[in-house]
């Protein structure tokens, strides 16, 4: 699904990533943990064919099965929960569009909010939207970066859920600073020292 | 078919957040007026029209180089460039888009400036009116393509212009040219600029991406 192998990352001087080795297949969930500037952003921007490493090989599906979640919900605040999930779900070729939408709107409680311009919204409401572009597509790869950031604790149950319905059958890369939150899930760990 | 249906939805998107936003046009619009008011009263009474030409096509110039620097910044404001990025759509469709939306902006901008150049100076021919309808193509293709190449890097704002003006040169060489002296060898020029430039920022558009 996706390999990592000899990555090494680097910013002008500063080497982020030093010859990083990770591979997750399908039903695999790859828990990444470390603290802050350690690098897991970075692995996780080049897991997800965002940035390309310095030297060493990343071998990635097609990016159409990608899901990525970074530190920003990656939506317009202008718009509104449909007409983010409808510009994103055209350019997925998201089939039963509308339906999916729905879907994903009740399960992340934002179907009464979904006429309103994101800006209104809170952080973890915004994380929950982002959560449901991420899923929009079905993505059989999701990386998924402090996913639980934001969220209140009913936000954090819903997540907990979805991840207990994708896991066994998508690949999962996701780091965190709480991995006893998802430590049941995880087949494989990568922590930064 | 997808690639033109993914720019129409692209380009319906940044129209409604600029609709809804209302930061870019009306930014255009005050720049351009003011600089045509200042030109106004900086040219002496009697002054050649080549002069008030070429004081008009800057102010137009500059005018673009303000709608390119807010083009990318609902992207950029909440990282939404990733997430277009990974979409398995032609991401060309994303340069064409944005292009198409600056394009519109400038449209809007020059509808209210000609008009105001009119008032303050002399009207512009129909030579200038299709220069400007030519250089507005060229001026939104290339200053969509480096306003992505600027997007990613820490001084934005500086490297913009850096990339842009110097390539917009011709592009206000012909039009004042055109505005001017009229025949088709400008506006010819112009129409040649256009397809060059929209083919290189059509093709680099992926590579750009990729980079940044």
């Amino acid at each position: 699904m996706v390999r990592a192998t000899k990555v090494t990352k680097r910013f002008g001087d500063k080497r982020v990533l030093n010859r990083v080795d990770a591979e997750v297949e399908a039903g695999g969930f790859l828990l990444v943990t470390g603290p802050n500037g350690s690098g897991k952003t970075t692995l996780l921007r080049v897991l997800a064919g965002l940035d390309a490493p310095t030297s060493g090989q990343v071998l990635l599906p097609d990016r159409a099965t990608i899901g990525y979640l970074g530190h920003e919900p990656h939506v317009y605040r202008e718009l509104t929960p449909l007409e983010n999930l409808h510009l994103f779900g055209r350019l997925y070729r998201v089939p039963e569009r509308a339906e999916r939408i729905g879907m994903l709107l009740e399960r992340f409680g934002l179907w009464d909010v979904r006429d309103q311009r994101v800006q209104t919204f809170s952080r973890g409401m915004r994380q929950r939207l982002g959560l449901c572009r991420v899923l929009l597509h079905s993505p059989t790869l999701a990386v998924l970066d402090e996913p639980f950031n934001a969220l209140d604790e009913a936000g954090a149950a819903l997540l907990d859920a979805t991840l207990d319905v994708i896991a066994p059958v998508s690949a999962v890369v996701l780091a965190t600073h709480d991995p006893g939150r998802v430590e049941r899930l995880a087949t494989q760990r990568l922590a930064f020292a | 078919m997808r690639f033109f249906s993914d720019v129409a939805a692209l380009a319906r998107k940044d129209l409604l957040i600029e609709l809804r936003a209302k930061e870019t046009v009306p930014a255009m619009l005050l720049f351009v007026l003011s600089a045509l008011t200042i030109f106004h009263f900086a040219v002496p009474a009697g002054a050649s029209a080549k002069i008030s030409i070429g004081l008009l096509w800057t102010a137009i110039v500059f005018t673009a180089l303000l709608g390119l620097t807010r083009a990318f910044v609902p992207e950029r404001e909440q990282g939404v460039f990733d997430a277009l990025v990974l979409a398995p759509s032609d991401r060309s469709a994303i340069w064409a888009a944005k292009a198409l939306s600056v394009l519109a902006f400038l449209g809007l901008a020059e509808l209210v400036a000609l008009p105001a150049f009119g008032l303050f100076f002399s009207g512009v021919g129909w030579h200038g009116v299709a220069a400007f309808a030519l250089a507005d193509i060229g001026i939104c293709a290339v200053g969509t393509l480096t306003g992505a190449m600027a997007v990613a890097g820490r001084a934005r704002e500086l490297i913009l212009p850096l990339l842009f003006l110097p390539l917009a040169i011709p592009v206000v060489a012909a039009g004042v040219g055109a505005s001017i002296a009229g025949g088709g060898k400008y506006l010819a020029f112009l129409a040649l600029y256009d397809a060059v430039f929209a083919l290189l920022s059509w093709g680099a558009f992926e590579y750009v991406v990729a980079q940044t």
